[in-house]
């Protein structure tokens, strides 16, 4: 089983982003259960969602505990909520943001983390470009299949197509698309680095 | 069709192919989707021939409902929490009336205080009011079982509660294979009364009987239930027939037959409590598990048969009776007397607190030794309890137990030296 | 031989033969084919103005929409009297639920029918004042708000009577009732901010409203008959007064209703969408005093010491209902 945890603010779009990685896991003839924890109706207020993906039925109902994989709509979050609490060794790490990991605070955490697990992606600029809004939840699942190979993009395509319609479906397409192929490049490059930081 | 959806809207659909003709909700967390999804569906002329309306509180959607259904019509609602507490005069009246009205119940706790999460107090707190309780582990479960709902409602005069886990099952998005229209109908048929209101052939319902007829009602009301006992393991077999699954019925064991501790729930936690029982069989564990489908009516015998090979038995319940312990838990000790079974109560859930494979690994460890207390809060913050007992036991002051205990909690509790 | 016309001033009650109007004016109760709806055999009390009404509204209801007609009941004195188990005085159909809901079980009895596709049938619905203007006032307000096609009937006689005289919101101000004892400094019941459903009923702007009285039955009949010809949420509130509640004797009923409407404490009128669109006069007016005394429910504002203050207090608000429905004719004090 595969466990994808999600953390945002209320608005962006957090609970949709687990609900959509789990339409395109079951487009890929898989299991996949995605449930949200949150309380009222609140923007801005943190929110958290799951997706876990497997190949038989998932009966598990617990949060999850100890994420494969997190994915950080937002970086203010950082250092409000622990987001990184159960995440497993070398598991991925995606996050929302134009800036490095360095530049986030968190070189440390991720001096020994596999430079093909960690990507960051300037989701909400992509999100205002290709669909008008700051709404980076769906770029993020394009890099999501990019950095983790879970899903394909493919998949995540027919899952915005079931969520929306016309010219959003068609943004959204494009912005998660745009993300995908960002950081499949820098996941190349990173595996390049790797290679030659072990070949050193 | 297998679909990947949210367990409102596989709800909302499922009730939609059963050919309501009036729906009437009040909106409360967590039912909110499901009545949307039909309002929508009404609206957009997708289901037809259905009247929805949206009525101002809860007792007004019971209310809704027992007019409609007494005037002849397929009739449906949902609430949960402080809504079924609103509404339950009408709930109560619906059962003494005889009227089929079929009911999701998005299960949460009640207050005070206020909680929005889920937790199995509110359907239980009506677990006596005559109507006949289901409670869903999956959302297949959950859509199939109002399927299920309408058929045995009509059958037997009775109206129905179709529990669901809120938020945990409500909100949680996973695959079903939901039904087609010909599948439906071929297991529903029309709703035809014996009793309505019809100028044709007037009657008067709901009059007011004395002590000389009372109690012959009452049993009436018991025997029927104990109808059910029989019918709602025939609509299992019946439903399994038309739609290919084995869904429903009174309850259902998973690994038990060879058990030495069978653990015994209801609803959602049944998963997690499976995949935890597969990992402890694996580490070589005589352990099973005992989901209860049918809450009302009761299953005595088949909770009995159920145990009747195992040492002991844990009752993990997201319900408590407040000055005795486990709601779930006395109804299957009376299932079990004589059986000379050790049994073991687990409050645990209450409010939306999560339920973790580690904690229960611990706590069917402790059970297998033996060494489990008969009561059991799961995961308590004792150091919080006994913080707030001090106090009280320190200072007379009455007043609620969540703001005396704040400070020993968030930030209230960190600025304190 | 020369024809004079008599003019017969009493055409609005029963005191004129039926015989000597048309037939088109000639009441539903004096028809031999009057379905009787609420049969005899009932266990009211003797002088019941409930029992009175409730007779004369439903058989014309029954008339006006021949026979097709099921209806829904509050909890209180209707419901008990008329349906002692195993009997029923009812002969059409009808559902009693429970006390505060009968508006919304109406709305629902609406909804089956209109699904059903049976919209020839119509839905009444039945209160007292207690289930109509307390504890039904939530469902009430709902079903004048969705404007369902339910025509509402409260009956009020000013008080929780069936469970032995409690005081409601509608009791009026002074009354003695079990809640509102005749003692201490101000006996009787408080005079407080009012609840005339009527009006109230009005703000919803709902199709119609009415307030009728038994002193009135021909204009009773009408009304319910006017409101069973229109659709969606339509009040009818009548005042029936009840002996037992009111101390006044069984034979005073009408005389009661009557007096009420004379002196202005109870306004008669009909309302559309909101705006009074007819006024039932007063014919010849009385002080309040004539309506008070007889009932022993207000024996403490006399007596010895006359408790004149508040007699003026429910003069002032006789002249208040006078001046606000305009029930005397122009020029007439």
């Amino acid at each position: 089983m595969f466990q994808v945890r999600i953390h945002g603010r209320g608005g962006q779009g957090v609970v949709t982003a687990a609900e959509m990685l789990s339409i395109a896991a079951f487009d890929e003839g898989r299991y996949a259960q995605a449930f949200p924890s949150f309380g009222s109706e609140r923007t801005g207020a943190p929110v958290v969602a799951f997706c876990r993906i497997a190949d038989k039925e998932i009966r598990l109902r617990e949060p999850i505990m100890e994420p494969d994989a997190l994915i950080i709509q937002d970086p203010t979050l950082l250092h409000q909520v622990d987001v990184f609490a159960g995440l497993k060794k070398d598991g991925y790490i995606l996050i929302n943001t134009n800036k490095s990991f360095e530049q986030l605070g968190l070189g440390d955490f991720v001096r020994d983390w596999p430079h093909d697990r960690l990507c960051t992606v300037s989701a909400t600029d992509l999100s205002r470009k290709h669909v008008g809004r700051p709404m980076p939840n769906v770029p993020l699942l394009g890099g999501f299949a990019a950095v983790s190979g879970v899903i394909r993009l493919e998949s995540v395509i027919m899952a915005i197509n079931e969520k929306f319609s016309g010219k959003v479906a068609a943004g959204n397409i494009a912005g998660a698309t745009e993300a995908y192929e960002i950081v499949r490049a820098a996941m190349e490059a990173a595996r390049g680095e790797d290679k030659e930081s072990a070949h050193a | 069709m297998l679909k990947q959806t949210e367990g409102s809207h596989a709800v909302a659909e499922a009730v939609a192919l059963c050919r309501p003709e009036v729906i009437c909700a009040y909106p409360i967390s967590p039912q909110t989707h499901i009545v949307e999804g039909i309002g929508e569906m009404v609206k957009s002329g997708e289901l037809k021939n259905c009247e929805f309306l949206n009525v101002e509180s809860e007792f007004a959607a019971m209310s809704v409902a027992i007019g409609s259904s007494a005037a002849g019509a397929r009739t449906y609602t949902a609430t949960a929490s402080q809504g079924l507490l609103f509404m339950v005069e009408a709930v109560y009246n619906a059962s003494g009336l005889g009227l089929p009205i079929v009911m999701t119940v998005a299960n949460r706790a009640i207050g005070a205080p206020i909680n929005i999460w889920n937790d199995h107090s509110d359907s239980l707190s009506q677990r006596d009011c005559g109507w006949i309780q289901l409670f869903a582990e999956t959302n297949q479960e959950a859509l199939d079982l109002h399927i299920q709902a309408f058929k045995l409602a009509e059958e037997l005069s009775l109206p129905v509660m179709v529990c669901m886990d809120g938020f945990i099952l409500t909100h949680a998005y996973e695959r079903v294979d939901m039904p087609t229209q010909q599948q439906v109908d071929a297991f529903l048929p029309p709703y035809s009364p014996r009793q309505v209101l019809d100028p044709a052939q007037p009657v008067s319902i709901g009059a007011m009987v004395g002590p000389e007829a009372f109690m012959e009602v009452r049993y009436l009301a018991h025997a029927k239930q104990m109808q059910a006992l029989e019918l709602i393991p025939k609509m299992a077999e019946e439903f399994k027939t038309v739609f290919g699954r084995a869904i429903g019925g009174l309850t259902h064991t998973y690994r038990g037959d060879d058990a030495e501790t069978m653990v015994i729930a209801m609803g959602s936690v049944l998963g997690t409590i499976k995949d935890v029982v597969d990992e402890m069989r694996d580490a070589g564990h005589n352990i099973g598990v005992l989901g209860i489908t049918s809450f009302r009516p009761f299953p005595l015998a088949a909770v009995a048969d159920a145990l009747r090979h195992c040492k002991r038995f844990v009752v993990l319940e997201k319900s408590l009776a407040v000055g005795i312990g486990g709601i779930v838990a006395t109804n299957v000790r009376m299932a079990v007397t004589g059986m000379g079974l050790k049994g073991y109560t687990v409050i645990a859930g209450l409010g939306g607190r999560s339920i973790t494979k580690k904690s229960l690994h611990a706590l069917f460890d402790k059970a297998g030794r033996g060494e489990l207390e008969p009561l059991t809060f799961l995961d308590l913050d004792w150091n919080v309890v006994d913080r707030q007992l001090e106090r009280e036991r320190l200072t007379r002051r009455s007043g609620p137990a969540a703001e005396a205990m704040l400070r020993d909690l968030g930030t209230v509790a960190s600025k304190i030296a | 031989m020369s024809l004079q016309p008599i003019k017969f001033y009493q055409t609005g009650t029963f005191t004129v033969g039926n015989r000597l109007l048309a037939p088109d004016q000639r009441s539903v109760q004096a028809n031999m084919k009057r379905t009787n709806s609420l049969n005899s055999g009932h266990r009211a009390c003797q002088g019941c103005g409930e029992a009175l009404g409730a007779r004369y509204a439903i058989d014309a209801a029954m008339n006006a929409t021949k026979r097709q007609l099921i209806a829904a009941n509050a909890t209180g004195c209707l419901e008990v009297f008329s349906t002692p188990y195993p009997e029923t005085s009812w002969q059409i159909p009808w559902i009693h639920s429970l006390f505060g809901n009968t508006a919304a079980v109406a709305t629902g009895m609406a909804a089956a029918l209109k699904v059903k596709g049976k919209t020839d049938i119509r839905v009444v619905a039945q209160g007292g004042d207690g289930g109509t203007t307390d504890i039904g006032f939530g469902c009430l307000s709902g079903m004048f708000e969705r404007n369902d096609d339910v025509l509402y009937i409260c009956y009020d006689n000013g008080g929780y009577m069936n469970t032995g005289v409690q005081r409601s919101s509608a009791t009026p101000p002074a009354a003695r009732t079990a809640t509102t004892m005749a003692v201490g400094a101000e006996p009787g019941n408080v005079f407080g901010q009012g609840k005339f459903v009527p009006a109230i009923a009005m703000a919803h702007e709902i199709p119609y409203v009415a307030t009728a009285t038994v002193a009135d039955l021909r204009d009773l009949e009408y009304k319910v008959t006017k409101a069973m010809g229109l659709r969606g949420a339509r009040y009818i509130h009548i005042l029936v007064p009840c002996p037992l509640g009111w101390g006044t004797a069984s034979q005073d009923t009408i005389r009661m209703a009557r007096l009420a409407k004379e002196t202005g404490v109870f306004p008669v009128f009909e309302a559309e969408h909101g705006e009074v669109t007819a006024v039932l006069k007063i014919r010849k007016r009385l002080p309040v005093e004539e309506y008070l005394r007889p009932q022993k429910r207000y024996a403490h504002l006399f007596g010895k010491q006359p408790r004149v203050d508040t007699i003026a207090h429910i003069q002032s608000l006789a002249d208040k209902n006078i001046r606000k429905y305009k029930l005397l004719e122009e020029g007439i004090q």
